[in-house]
């Protein structure tokens, strides 16, 4: 018992990071977030075989088929690197943010309706810790989720398409490596996006006892602002919604790049995590956990 | 010893009411003294799990205060937790994961706990409550039974100063239910304080040395279970095939309560020496097959406490 007790007074300087290792391994060990994962790799490979087979091989894509699909799709025949940014621009609006919406929904409102939370909270998890590895967790799956799609449209790219240099936005040319580089960058900025919705549906996951409610909600505010955002009568209030810049990341492929939308959109992000963190943090520590 | 004043489990007029203005506990003044097993006895909807969802720092209370192992709750509930462990309403586990793992899960959401020994602990709390053999099966695949011993495992991982079980025997099968008093006697018996819950009398007076009983979210009594069974008096009975004509005689003699019942008569013991009682029946020519006071169980302890039966819903 004095050992216990030794134990108590000093808690190891890693306190959060045991936690955080369970928390990951339990988000990543789901069949549901595989399912998640294995449907963001999907589309990376519907896009790429359908533009395979609308342009026949090779050959350029005629104009009058396509027009305006998602950013860069007409490049993908000349290189299959552009089917990242195409695949990633293809899933932002919706599929990437509606898989962050289902995990940080279910985050605390998913363990509160097993039961499982009143015993993380007297092992004791401590609730700003809880809070700090769930978000940390669902951080993680935006990223993993980002780099499956960026991976998945790769790997499709390089098997159905030439890979080489590649033209940017500006007209300039850039080497393949220097193209990679900037693959990767679009990824971390594709999934930096995602995190203000992350802190959203957080806060709304302490705010029900059911993670079906809870993920329901953030999918319906998500695609309600992504309705919102279409409306120019509320021109207003648009560059305040979480989504209004989620595309300028294609600014990343300007020579030289376009940084003015990228910060908009970060600080924006920013700005959520605080506003729905702190709204998440006020509501949790201060809630009767009765379920 | 910090918890010295006031035992492991202190409260002074703890109350909880909920948002819905529904009073669920009022005014609970509760000591648990340290190395009792405790009995925390009530029907359903007294108050017992708001009572013991206070004391583990999940509920707010709206007044008074709550100190277990000698720290205000849930102000210092991160010093005090780690030291007790905990099944409240049933076990809670996660279905996709196996019972093992289950276990290194609420094993690391304690910083108290050493990550070193974490496979080995769970390990030892596996084997305690039997379920080595099962710790690899999801625990979806659990019978209700198993699931209550994971719960129970949990509560186990670290050596605890205070246990606290609310309903522990729920669902399990008699084996199950015996096997889980002797948990509780062996680990009383190592000098934790056990704090258990239940709506069972009979499970409170077959482990307990310590109860306290709860009726629509007031305290009724608390005491050592002998002398909350003693405040309940006795019933004379009488075995005998002249059940009319003994009846007659125990009124005669001053008993109350006179109910006779084919051979037996039972009634509320008089003032005066048994002996005399039983002459009397003998000289009226009574054939007694017994005679003798039958000592009050608490069940009747109970209901001469609240005025109720047990099972109801409060």
């Amino acid at each position: 018992m004095s050992r216990a007790e030794a134990a108590v007074r000093a808690p190891s300087p890693l306190w959060t990071l045991g936690l955080l290792r369970s928390e990951l391994a339990i988000t990543f060990r789901r069949w549901r977030t595989l399912a998640l994962l294995g449907v963001l790799a999907a589309v990376p490979v519907l896009v790429g075989v359908a533009v395979r087979i609308e342009t026949g091989g090779g050959s350029s894509p005629g104009h009058g088929g396509g027009g305006d699909g998602p950013a860069f799709i007409t490049q993908i025949t000349n290189n299959g690197l552009f089917l990242v940014f195409t695949a990633l621009a293809a899933t932002l609006p919706f599929f990437l943010p509606m898989a962050v919406g289902v995990i940080a929904g279910d985050a605390i409102a998913g363990e509160a309706n097993a039961g499982t939370l009143r015993y993380l909270l007297v092992a004791p998890a401590g609730r700003t810790r809880l809070l700090l590895a769930k978000y940390a967790a669902t951080m993680a799956f935006c990223l993993v989720a980002t780099l499956v799609v960026a991976v998945s449209a790769l790997a499709v790219g390089a098997l159905l398409f030439p890979l080489g240099d590649l033209t940017t936005i500006s007209g300039t040319r850039i080497g393949f490596a220097e193209g990679l580089g900037r693959a990767l960058l679009i990824a971390l900025v594709v999934a930096a996006s995602l995190t203000g919705l992350a802190a959203l549906g957080l806060f709304v996951s302490t705010l029900t006892n059911s993670g079906i409610a809870a993920m329901a909600t953030t999918v319906g505010l998500l695609i309600t602002v992504q309705i919102l955002d279409q409306i120019p009568q509320l021109h207003a209030v648009q560059p305040y919604l979480f989504s209004h810049h989620w595309l300028s990341f294609a600014d990343l492929m300007r020579e030289p790049v376009y940084w003015d939308g990228l910060l908009k959109n970060l600080q924006l992000q920013a700005l959520y995590a605080a506003v729905f963190g702190s709204a998440a943090w006020a509501r949790f520590t201060a809630k009767d956990i009765t379920a | 010893m910090d918890e010295g004043e006031g035992g492991v489990i202190h409260t002074r007029g703890l109350t909880k009411r909920y948002r819905g203005g529904q009073l669920a506990v009022d005014g609970l003044d509760l000591t648990v003294p340290a190395g009792s097993v405790f009995g925390f006895l009530g029907p359903n909807g007294s108050g017992k799990t708001t009572t013991i969802r206070m004391l583990m720092g999940l509920v707010e209370p709206t007044s008074g205060t709550a100190r277990v192992l000698g720290h205000a709750v849930p102000r210092s509930s991160r010093a005090v937790l780690p030291r007790v462990g905990a099944l409240i309403e049933g076990p809670a586990l996660y279905g996709f994961l196996t019972g093992r793992d289950n276990l290194l899960r609420y094993d690391a959401a304690d910083p108290a706990a050493d990550p070193r020994t974490r496979r080995a602990r769970v390990a030892a709390a596996l084997d305690r409550v039997g379920l080595t053999a099962a710790a690899g099966k999801k625990a979806k695949a659990y019978s209700l039974g198993m699931k209550q011993r994971l719960g129970l495992a949990a509560a186990l991982l670290q050596p605890r100063e205070l246990l606290v079980l609310d309903e522990p025997t729920n669902g399990l099968d008699p084996q199950g239910m015996r096997e889980i008093r002797s948990l509780v006697r062996e680990l009383a018996s190592d000098g934790t304080t056990v704090f258990l819950s239940s709506h069972l009398l009979d499970e409170i007076e077959q482990v307990c040395t310590h109860a306290a009983v709860m009726a629509r979210g007031r305290l009724v009594t608390q005491g050592a279970v002998a002398e909350l069974a003693a405040g309940a008096r006795g019933r004379l009975v009488v075995t005998t095939p002249d059940a009319g004509e003994a009846a007659r005689v125990l009124k005669e003699q001053g008993v109350g309560d006179v109910v006779a019942d084919e051979d037996r008569v039972t009634g509320d013991p008089p003032e005066r020496d048994l002996a005399e009682v039983n002459a009397a029946l003998v000289t009226a020519g009574v054939r007694v097959r017994g005679f003798g006071l039958e000592r009050a169980s608490l069940e009747d302890a109970f209901v001469a406490l609240t005025g109720e039966g047990f099972d109801v819903a409060g």
